[in-house]
Parts: C-alpha cells; structure tokens; sequence
C-alpha cells in the first residue's frame, strides 16, 4: 500500500508543508511560495487520480485504445490558470506593500500599523 | 460580459452608467426568474448544449432564485452611489477599473449561485474573490493593501480545500453534476474518503462565510475597502457562502448524511453562538465605525450559522430569511457609513460627535439600520430574530433562545454608542459646516432603508420564498 499509493504521499505532504510554509513564515513572497505548494499538492492529487492501469496520455493517436481520464487534466488547467492570477495578484500586492511600507516582513508591517494607530 | 465592454467606454460617467444599466438589467432578469420559478418549478439550462451529466448545467431552483435577487438588487442600488463615492476614494484614473472588476464580482458571484455543477462553483467562486481582493486594495489607507493580501491568502486556502473536497467526491463518485452527485454519493456515504470530502468543503466554506474562528480577515477587508465595495461585498459575498454552506449540505450530501453522522448540529451551533458574543463584543469596544460594522456582520453570520444548525425546515427558513434582511441592513448601512466618508473623510468614531444634527438624513439611516440589527419590531431584523427564535424553540433548545436575545442586547450596546456620539454632543469644530450627503448618497441608501421597514412590515414576500425555499431543500434530500 505505502509504494502504490506513493503519489498521494507525495501529496499529503506537499500539502502540509506548503500550508506550514503560510502560517509559520512573516515574509510575504515566502508566504506566496507556501501557498503555490500547497495549490501544486492538490494538483499533483487530481492527476493521480485520473490515472488509469495501463493508460496513456488522454490525447487521440491512431493505435491507442487505453486513455487515462482527460476530465480532471481539464479542471487541474483550470484550477492552473487561476492559482497563477492568485500568484500575480498576490505579488502585485506585495510589490505595493513594499512601497507603502518599505518592508516585506509581516511583523514589520503590522508593528508599523500599531505606530500609526 | 459586460466587464470587458467597459475598456472600450473612456469617460469614467459612461462607464458607471453602463455598469449600472448591466447591474440593473440582472436585476430584472432575477425578478422574472423568480416568478418563474415560483410557478413552474426548477429551470434546468445546459450550457453549450452538452447534457448533464457530462456538461454544466445552470440549476436554478427557488434558493437560487432568491439568493440571484437579492445580488442582483443589492449590486444596482449600491452602484447607483458608486459615481459620487469613488471620486473622493479612489484616484481617478483607476475608475474603470473599478466598474470592471464590480461588474467581474458581480458576475462571479451570480454564477456561483447559478451554477448546478460542483466545480464551476469553484472556478466561479476564484473570479469573485480575485476581483475582491483587487477591489478591496483600491482602498486609500495603506492598511487596505495589507487586509486584501490577507484576505487574498486566507480565501484562496479556503477555496482550496474546497477544491480538494470536490476532488474527492468526483474521485469516488465520477461526477461533478451537483443533482447527480446527490443520487450517487449515498451509495458511497460510508467510506472516510467522502467524510473526509465533506469536512473539506465545509472548512473552505466557513473560511469564506467569516463564521467564528475563521474570520479573522473579514474586519480589515471591511474597514479599510472604498465604502462602495464594503456595501457590496458586505452585502453579499458571505451570503454566497452560507448559500453554498445549505446546497453543499442539503442538496448534495444529502440531510441524513450531513447531521446524523457528524456532530455538525452542535459544532455549528456552538461556534455560531461564539461568534455572536465574542463579535458583538469586540464590536462595543472598536474605534472605527466601519471595524465595528464589520464585527457585527461576523455577529449576523452567527445567527445564521444557529438557525442552519436546527436544520428543520423551521431554521432553514430562518437562516433564509437573515440571510434576506442582513443583505438589507447592512447595505443600508455602509451606503450611509459611505456618505459619512464622503463628507468627512474618515469614519474614525470620535468624528461621528454631534453628527446628528449636521447629516441628519444620514444619520437617520443608520440609526434604523442600527434597530434593525437589534431586531426592534417593524423592521426586517424582528422578523428574522422572530422566526429564528421560533425555530430554536419548536426544537426545544430553550438556552439557545435566551441566548440569542442575549446577543440582541450586546447589539444594542454597540448602536447606542453610535446613536449617543451622534446626537446627544456637540459637533467638533472640524466637521460643523459640512452639508447634508449628496442626492445620489441618499436616494440608494433610503432605498434600502424603506426596504428594510417595508419588509419588516409587510412579511408576505420575503416569508413565502423562504419557506417555499426550504421546504423544496427538505423535499428533495432523504
């Protein structure tokens, strides 16, 4: 069981690193790092899944009668696309932060704020 | 559609019209979607022609229905403001970007509450928050960056392990069709993969709904967004959520599987009743009007996740019908807080002194806003405390109920804070020769406000859809 199921290994602890990574870390980009793990880890768990005994890459040749499943490839593309706007929109936002406060470290940030107040 | 049509439109008054006209005409389709619904029963589309199961299908029943209206109504009042607002908010060159990413908001959100099939609700759920988070960095305080990069971390972890439930569920059952995941998971209830599924799904969605621990980024997304945005997506984002919370749990999972199994009644009714008091508490001691706006609204959450957790008929009904007012309420509300913002430049409680006298139409607003938190009589708030009181006791839980009009009192502390500043002292210097907000302030603000006491007054409406609502949840699960 440990070796056949060696993907969903892989994947429950990318997951949790990934998640580690968010809460434990104060700079912002390792935070974004964290996060991009985490998302890979549930794709890598999608593509496991569609695999099918003996089947090849879902894409239509002459010769071939044995396909993995091509519907969750499908949604991993979706979930890619939109886990690479996140990336952006976080980076963007950390671009921005840096301006406005000069620093990328959540305590520096917040220990600002507690000034102003 | 019609968020990428603005980039053609260049004068920023072409733009708000435009995305007015969009926000209004969803409106009018939702009100006759309603109709038909409430005539001739679930309307099914295909989209592209593909059948269920293998394509997606757009489901709308009287749930959907009602939740469409109130999005759809709640985005055109609020965005009749928006013009006026944003000139003093936002730096003008970013205005169209503004009405895009609304209008993308907008969108995202109807089609999560459209949508039939599991992982479109995903995809859509991603286009609704992304363009929030961007919306709520718009913000003029620098604090509105560090809040939406909160927001943006702390939703995007909740979406996905939504993600990873549905992978789940399609993993055990091969399909991701919402109806025909409700026949065939019974089936495969048992097994710890579809358990596990159905804890994933409901973390990510209380991560999204703000219910008790998990709420920590909602006030500073709340307090530091433009006033506009914090209207609309106050009003409406975590009604999405607790919508999709009710048609995960019902629809879905099926009624059985989800309460009987686990021990989801007293999970949620304890966190919600947390949630009321320590939100509502924390709401007495904040400084900023908008901060504690945006605690009562976890507060609110609280008394739906209560009236869920009943899961009769009775408490679903309840929980619909909070979930109709408190989009009203606090529309109402932060329109107002919005005017304020626009007169004065900052909502910080100190400046509301003596704010009675100088906007007393605003003012006005929000102290019946603020009632209607409470739940006094005549307002939609009484109606939806009533009901959900009503549906605590017919299942017996006294305590409860005494609890809940506990929390009715702690609200009633944090208005009458506002409603002292505000009429019983004198104005500052600062702020005495400031005029009355603007007509575009008023009319969309009032609007909500005369909604609020229409339907606290006359029940018929809002009462039969909720009931009609829940009493089909209840009909269809096992």
């Amino acid at each position: 069981m440990l070796i056949g199921l060696y993907n969903y290994w892989v994947v429950v602890v990318l997951m949790m690193v990934g998640f580690y990574i968010v809460i434990a870390h104060g700079n912002l980009i390792k935070k974004i790092v964290g996060l991009s793990i985490f998302q890979t880890s549930v794709f890598i768990f999608y593509i496991s899944m569609a695999n099918v005994e003996g089947g090849t890459a879902p894409i239509l040749a002459d010769g071939i009668e044995q396909y993995s499943n091509p519907l969750p490839h499908v949604l991993i593309l979706t979930a890619i696309v939109v886990s690479i706007a996140t990336t952006a929109l976080a980076l963007a936002l950390a671009i921005r932060l840096k301006e406005a406060y000069g620093s990328i470290e959540e305590e520096e940030i917040q220990n600002k704020d507690n000034l102003d107040c | 559609m019609a968020a990428p049509l603005c980039l053609f439109l260049t004068r920023p008054r072409l733009v708000w019209l435009f995305a007015l006209i969009a926000s209004g005409v969803a409106f009018m389709i939702s009100g006759i979607l309603l109709q038909q619904v409430m005539a001739s029963g679930a309307i099914i589309y295909e989209l592209g022609g593909w059948e269920a199961p293998w394509g997606i299908e757009y489901r709308i029943d009287l749930l959907n229905a009602l939740l469409l209206l109130i999005i759809s109504a709640i985005s055109t009042v609020v965005l009749y403001a928006a013009d006026v607002s944003i000139r003093q908010e936002i730096p003008a060159d970013r205005h169209t970007l503004f009405y895009i990413l609304y209008l993308l908001s907008l969108s995202g959100m109807l089609g999560i509450v459209a949508t039939g099939d599991a992982f479109n609700v995903f995809v859509f759920l991603e286009i609704s928050s992304l363009s929030a988070y961007a919306l709520i960095a718009l913000g003029k305080d620098r604090r509105a960056i560090w809040a939406s990069f909160q927001y943006l971390i702390m939703g995007t972890i909740g979406a996905t392990f939504i993600l990873i439930g549905i992978g789940l569920m399609y993993q055990m059952t091969g399909t991701l069709n919402m109806e025909d995941l409700s026949k065939r998971l019974p089936e495969v209830e048992q097994t710890r993969t579809v358990f596990t599924a159905f804890a994933f799904v409901i973390v990510g969605i209380c991560l999204k709904l703000a219910m008790f621990p998990l709420h920590l980024w909602l006030p500073n997304a709340y307090a530091y967004a433009p006033s506009i945005v914090t209207a609309f997506i106050a009003a409406t984002s975590t009604k999405v959520a607790v919508y999709l919370l009710i048609r995960f749990t019902f629809s879905v999972f099926g009624l059985s599987f989800s309460f009987t199994h686990l021990p989801l009644q007293i999970l949620f009714l304890t966190l919600g009743l947390i949630g009321i008091f320590a939100a509502s508490l924390a709401a007495i001691y904040q400084s900023n009007i908008k901060h504690l706006f945006a605690y009562s609204s976890i507060a609110q959450i609280g008394y739906m996740i209560v009236g869920f957790s009943v899961s009769t008929a009775a408490g679903l009904t309840a929980t619909l019908l909070h979930l109709f007012n408190h989009a009203l309420m606090k529309g109402a509300l932060f329109l107002a807080l919005g005017a304020v913002m626009y007169r004065i430049g900052s909502t910080q409680f100190s400046q509301f002194q003596g704010l009675g006298r100088t906007m007393p139409v605003t003012m006005a607003a929000i102290v019946i806003g603020g009632l209607s938190l409470i739940g006094v009589p005549l307002t939609v708030g009484f109606v939806s405390k009533w009901y959900l009181v009503l549906a605590v006791i017919e299942n017996g839980w006294w305590p409860v109920a005494v609890l809940i009009l506990l929390g009715s009192l702690l609200a009633f502390v944090y208005v009458w804070r506002i409603v002292e500043m505000a009429y019983f002292k004198p104005a500052l210097a600062s702020t005495d020769t400031i005029r009355e907000a603007p007509l575009s302030f008023l009319i969309p603000t009032w609007t909500l406000v005369l909604a609020n006491i229409y339907f606290g007054i006359d029940t018929r409406l809002s009462v039969q859809v909720a009931q009609a609502a829940s009493q089909s949840l209840f009909g269809v699960s096992p």
